[in-house]
């Protein structure tokens, strides 16, 4: 039943069965995607036609790989940047969140800490249209009584920024929380006997102890960001980023530059997990 | 000692001024003025009113409340079949793997979390089309004499919503058995018990934070899921988000979509309190 105790052979071994079964099952459209971003046909699917990496290098007629594609690089080049943006300002606010709740006291902090919670059981779609809609009614109000027709609130780059921001600040709140929680407050008591101010001993001790989860906060913001689709939908202007420019391409057919595309994403979002994995393993 | 003067000093003011800001102007007034616009729509003259009418056509239009109550019945049954599948890889990896091994399975298993969601959708498609990697093969063992779509089906939509949300199960369920002492489903065993007895006296009451956090978050993603039911659900296997992105991008009509908009937050947060509820749990502390 569990590894202490004795357990017949057909139950341990329909168990590894159906382990191995859900790996397989965990595993296999991403292998088969990688796999054929490297195959010789026109189309992303079988049979076997040889190995090759046009679908990365080339520069065809017909046959454009993902290192030319203007459309889809410029699309990665808008996530990055939408991305970089996110991770900065939820890393920002998500910490002055954990130390809000954290560290201080303040009456309505049960109202408020609920508050905080809700992005996480609202649907990604109603946060993205409830903040269109905002950004909309107050676009027309500048423009009706102060005539001035603010950016901001069309949809395009900054939108989608704000929109994510709005729940991934959430996540690093909880992230950068727990660690806070193992700080040992005695330190801080020591620094404010020595004669530091409280600012002095956040800067200096406090926030040197929550690195390593600021990082992994930083990090799993980005990811978050890169990849989110829901909110970021309804929010989109003229730059698109990569998984709208992706979800129009699959819903219009598909080529092995989508592969292609996908093998780059899972590459480096592994890449970025394990860096962040190892580093928050090392510190503890 | 300094907790009760830090009530107005300036770091208070310096972490409490953002976090207003964020919540306020992100979460709460915009979805304010999403209730407010789902009350208002044009009359005859063209002027916005106050009015019922994007309402009474979400009730007065079956094709919308049916689209509606599908897409409840189906994240729920996504849900629980999310958690059957789930609690026996928790279970195999905190309780049965030998140590060295849990680490690394558990390892693996995260990873396909951080792929996108389309990515992984996009796997299933080239996978299961008319022309895709399973049919290639069940035509060339002669298991089939052509090809067959298997996208575009219920079955396949249900299958890809499971497949989406399952981490999001996995993960708290793995954190809270891992808390689950062995010595008592030893102690369970020695007393004569066997799995169909402790699954449901030890193992599920303790493990109840997990489920109820993995299910909060796997039905809350599934209802609000647009990817997966719009690319593999195909073109009568309506999801509500998919009315939501109609009303708004392809009518043009923002109050009906706020009124829909609405609903489906109506929904998700009444059945996650009736969860809640039912389990005795409460939001913070499924948060943790």
């Amino acid at each position: 039943m569990i590894r202490s105790l004795p357990h017949s052979r057909p139950y341990s071994l329909g168990f590894k069965l159906y382990v191995v079964l859900f790996f397989v099952f965990l595993f296999s459209p991403l292998a088969v995607t990688c796999i054929l971003a490297f195959n010789d046909s026109q189309f992303p699917a079988l049979p076997w036609k040889g190995f090759t990496l046009e679908w990365f290098t080339a520069d065809l007629p017909g046959r454009v790989g993902i290192f030319h594609d203007a459309v889809n690089l410029s699309a990665i080049w808008v996530s990055f940047k939408v991305a970089f943006w996110v991770s900065i300002f939820s890393t920002l606010v998500g910490t002055c969140g954990a130390f809000l709740f954290e560290q201080e006291h303040f009456r309505f902090k049960q109202s408020l800490y609920f508050l905080m919670l809700a992005p996480l059981v609202i649907p990604g779609v109603i946060l993205g249209i409830s903040i269109l809609l905002f950004a909309n009614t107050l676009g027309m109000y500048f423009e009706n009584h102060f005539n001035l027709d603010v950016a901001l609130f069309r949809p395009g780059f900054w939108l989608v920024v704000l929109g994510q921001f709005s729940f991934i600040s959430t996540l690093v709140t909880l992230i950068v929380s727990a660690r806070l929680k193992k700080f040992d407050r005695s330190l801080e008591e020591a620094a404010l006997n020595l004669g530091a101010n409280r600012l002095q001993v956040i800067w200096h001790i406090t926030l040197k102890f929550l690195r390593p989860a600021l990082a992994g906060a930083f990090a799993v913001a980005f990811l978050m960001s890169f990849e989110n689709f829901n909110t970021t939908l309804f929010l989109v202007g003229s730059e698109a980023t990569l998984p709208i420019t992706l979800y129009l391409q699959v819903r219009d057919g598909s080529t092995p530059v989508i592969n292609a595309i996908s093998f780059l994403l899972i590459m480096g979002t592994s890449l970025l997990a394990l860096i962040n994995l190892t580093l928050s393993r090392k510190k503890g | 000692m300094q907790t009760d003067r830090t009530g107005k000093s300036l770091p208070f003011l310096m972490f409490v001024t953002p976090v207003l800001l964020w919540l306020f102007l992100l979460i709460v007034l915009p979805h304010i003025d999403l209730l407010l616009m789902s009350f208002r729509s044009e009359d005859d003259y063209g002027n916005m009113v106050w009015s019922l009418v994007n309402y009474i056509n979400f009730f007065g239009e079956p094709i919308y409340w049916e689209t509606f109550a599908r897409t409840a019945i189906y994240a729920v049954l996504v849900t629980l079949i999310t958690f059957a599948v789930s609690l026996p890889i928790a279970f195999y990896i905190t309780k049965v793997a030998s140590p060295r091994h849990s680490g690394f399975l558990s390892l693996l298993l995260l990873m396909p979390f951080w792929v996108s969601e389309l990515v992984r959708v996009y796997g299933w498609m080239i996978l299961l089309r008319e022309s895709g990697v399973v049919n290639h093969f069940l035509v060339r063992f002669g298991l089939l004499q052509q090809p067959v779509e298997m996208l575009y089906n219920d079955i396949t939509m249900v299958m890809g919503l499971v497949y989406t949300s399952m981490l999001f199960m996995v993960v708290p369920l793995i954190s809270v058995l891992d808390s689950l002492d062995d010595s008592l489903i030893e102690a369970a065993y020695d007393l004569g018990g066997s799995i169909f007895s402790i699954l449901p006296r030890i193992i599920i009451p303790h493990a109840m934070p997990g489920i109820v956090s993995g299910g909060i978050v796997v039905f809350m993603l599934t209802l609000g899921n647009y990817l997966t039911p719009n690319l593999i659900g195909g073109k009568n296997s309506l999801w509500f988000t998919e009315q939501i992105y109609n009303q708004f991008i392809a009518s043009f009509n923002w109050n009906q979509g706020a009124a829909f908009g609405f609903l489906l937050l109506l929904l998700s947060s009444s059945i996650i309190w009736v969860g809640l509820k039912l389990t005795g749990q409460t939001l913070s502390r499924v948060a943790q």
